[in-house]
């Protein structure tokens, strides 16, 4: 379903090139991967690349066979691929209502919201009408946000740390949240997250650090020797640990 | 009244059809009809072109529209409109002009609103302009608005101007007295060559009177806009201000703010920010399919619905 080949990204800080992908290469065709690693490692930047936010500098991206390398986030996205921000974007006057509308592509009813909405556990009747403006919580913005990816419904949806300033509760909730979406949509769900349970139900894990692939395998590969393991952490701060 | 009157009717007042309770609508400068009610009394001035809206203390749940649409090219309206709302109401007065003018000459209408809001009295005005034509006639507008609230008196005015007006001064100003409070949305978009400039005067000489002015507005292609407001505090009041406006292509838009504190008591805020809309609200619409153009309307449509 998708295909990187040579992935590589650069950007230009003070006049020096710095390298921040190299040499990704991936196919993906699992129902549930989850993308771990160190902080800074490149996971959101790959994200973005996949989603057309960020442009490569090098390689090839094949999703569904097809190249889409060159195409736009719009293209992207009506091809069916679905990207949650890991800090959802805030709007003056556009309600959850209309945000979720234009993710389904039409106009919905209070029900099929509410259908969405009770999946990240809000009340649809409370929200509904709500501006998704600073008045909303960081955990409110990110639940809805992952809302509008259920709503789409698209064969590959990435969620960039969807778990990140949600609460326990949801947290748990969460979990089948993500279990209930590939159950129905059937696509593949593409997680970009540091928790252990949710890399517990990955089918696989992709490490990326220093802007590579450093491992890929089941949860019984990769889960022990990730939490048993410090990389390069420098002695400091693996004494405090 | 014809088609294109119908047209620019519903456009202005969301009217299809002669409403029912008190109205006055005029055309082309000539009254057109007119209903007064028992409790709501529309009379003509005698001194100057215009009419007096008396509403009776005690009237609720009622409503007046006063439409006004011009159809006639180099037509220049001029009407001084005043209302006097009694004590302990709570009545909604709908207004707002509509031009089409398909002529070269320039089209005006000069509205001049009074409010004399009685004590405890509760007003919602809400006033549309709206303007058409494939002429190159100029369509201008100029409402002045002067409001007065008594003790414990409310008002809260919308005020929307979305398309057509080439040209438009907006004066607002208001007094406010003990208790009594103002609350005022606008909303302006404005696109090719036009100009809109709003100014709004208030003065909070009551104790425990307050004002909310929020004006949001977009400004396309090479319009203009600029907003002055200048909020007096002269008692323990509160006064918050907020000037939110997207600017598109090669627009410009000023925010002047003044605030004066005359008392110690008075809390008095205002907040400006004018900018382009954020390169991540499209990016996340066009996540969601949309194309930037569309995810651009989308973003002006939800900015000032």
């Amino acid at each position: 379903m998708l295909e990187l080949i040579n992935i590589g990204f650069d950007v230009e800080e003070d006049g020096v090139k710095k390298t921040i992908l190299n040499d990704i290469n991936l196919k993906i065709d699992e129902g549930f991967i989850a993308l771990t690693g160190p902080n800074g490692g490149g996971k959101s930047t790959l994200a973005k690349i996949i989603a057309g936010i960020y442009t490569a500098t090098r390689g090839q991206i094949l999703f569904n066979g097809q190249d889409i390398t060159n195409l736009s986030i719009t293209q992207r996205a009506q091809m069916g691929i679905s990207f949650a921000f890991q800090q959802p974007v805030r709007f003056k006057g556009i309600t959850v209502k209309d945000l979720i509308s234009m993710a389904k592509g039409k106009d919905i009813s209070v029900s099929e919201a509410c259908g969405y909405l009770s999946e990240v556990g809000l009340c649809a009747k409370d929200y509904i009408n709500r501006e998704i403006n600073a008045s909303l919580s960081g955990g409110e913005l990110k639940r809805i946000e992952i809302a509008t990816v259920m709503a789409r419904g698209t064969s590959l949806s990435i969620f960039d740390e969807p778990e990140a300033g949600i609460d326990l509760w949801s947290f748990n909730n969460l979990i089948k949240v993500f279990e209930n979406m590939r159950d129905k949509i059937g696509g593949s769900i593409m997680i970009i997250s540091h928790q252990e349970r949710i890399l517990n139900i990955a089918d696989k894990i992709i490490v990326i650090a220093d802007g590579k692939v450093s491992k890929i395998g089941n949860k019984n590969e990769i889960l022990p020797e990730l939490l048993f393991s410090s990389g390069s952490v420098c002695k400091t701060l693996t004494d405090k640990l | 009244m014809d088609a294109l009157q119908k047209n620019l009717l519903s456009e202005v007042a969301d009217l299809h059809e002669i409403p029912s309770g008190a109205y006055n609508i005029r055309t082309n400068g000539a009254a057109m009809g007119r209903n007064s009610t028992e409790n709501i009394q529309i009379i003509s001035k005698e001194d100057k072109p215009g009419i007096d809206i008396i509403i009776k203390p005690g009237t609720k749940n009622e409503s007046v529209h006063i439409p006004v649409v011009i159809s006639e090219s180099g037509l220049k309206d001029l009407v001084y409109n005043d209302f006097y709302i009694g004590d302990d109401s709570d009545v909604l007065v709908i207004a707002g002009c509509g031009i089409h003018n398909t002529g070269d000459k320039e089209s005006s209408h000069d509205g001049i609103h009074t409010f004399h809001i009685g004590k405890n009295a509760r007003l919602r005005y809400v006033e549309k302009h709206y303007g058409v034509g494939d002429g190159n006639g100029e369509n201008v507008m100029n409402p002045t608005t002067v409001i007065e609230i008594d003790e414990g008196g409310s008002m809260e005015m919308e005020t929307t101007q979305i398309k057509g007006i080439d040209s438009t001064i907006r004066d607002t100003s208001a007094t406010l007295k003990a208790g009594a409070s103002l609350v005022v949305k606008e909303k302006i978009m404005t696109h090719g060559r036009q100009k809109a400039e709003t100014n709004f005067i208030v003065n909070l000489d009551g104790e425990d009177s307050s004002a909310h002015l929020v004006s949001r507005s977009v400004a396309k292609e090479n319009s203009y806009q600029v907003f002055k407001s200048e909020v007096n505090g002269n008692a323990k009041c509160m006064s918050h201000t907020e000037c939110d406006a997207i600017i598109m292509d090669e627009a410009s838009v000023s925010a002047i703010p003044e605030v004066t504190a005359n008392h110690i008591d008075a809390q008095l805020i205002h907040e400006a920010a004018i900018g382009k809309i954020a390169g991540e609200q499209l990016m996340k619409l066009m996540t969601l399919g949309l194309s930037e153009k569309e995810a651009e309307e989308q973003i002006v449509n939800g900015f000032l619905k």
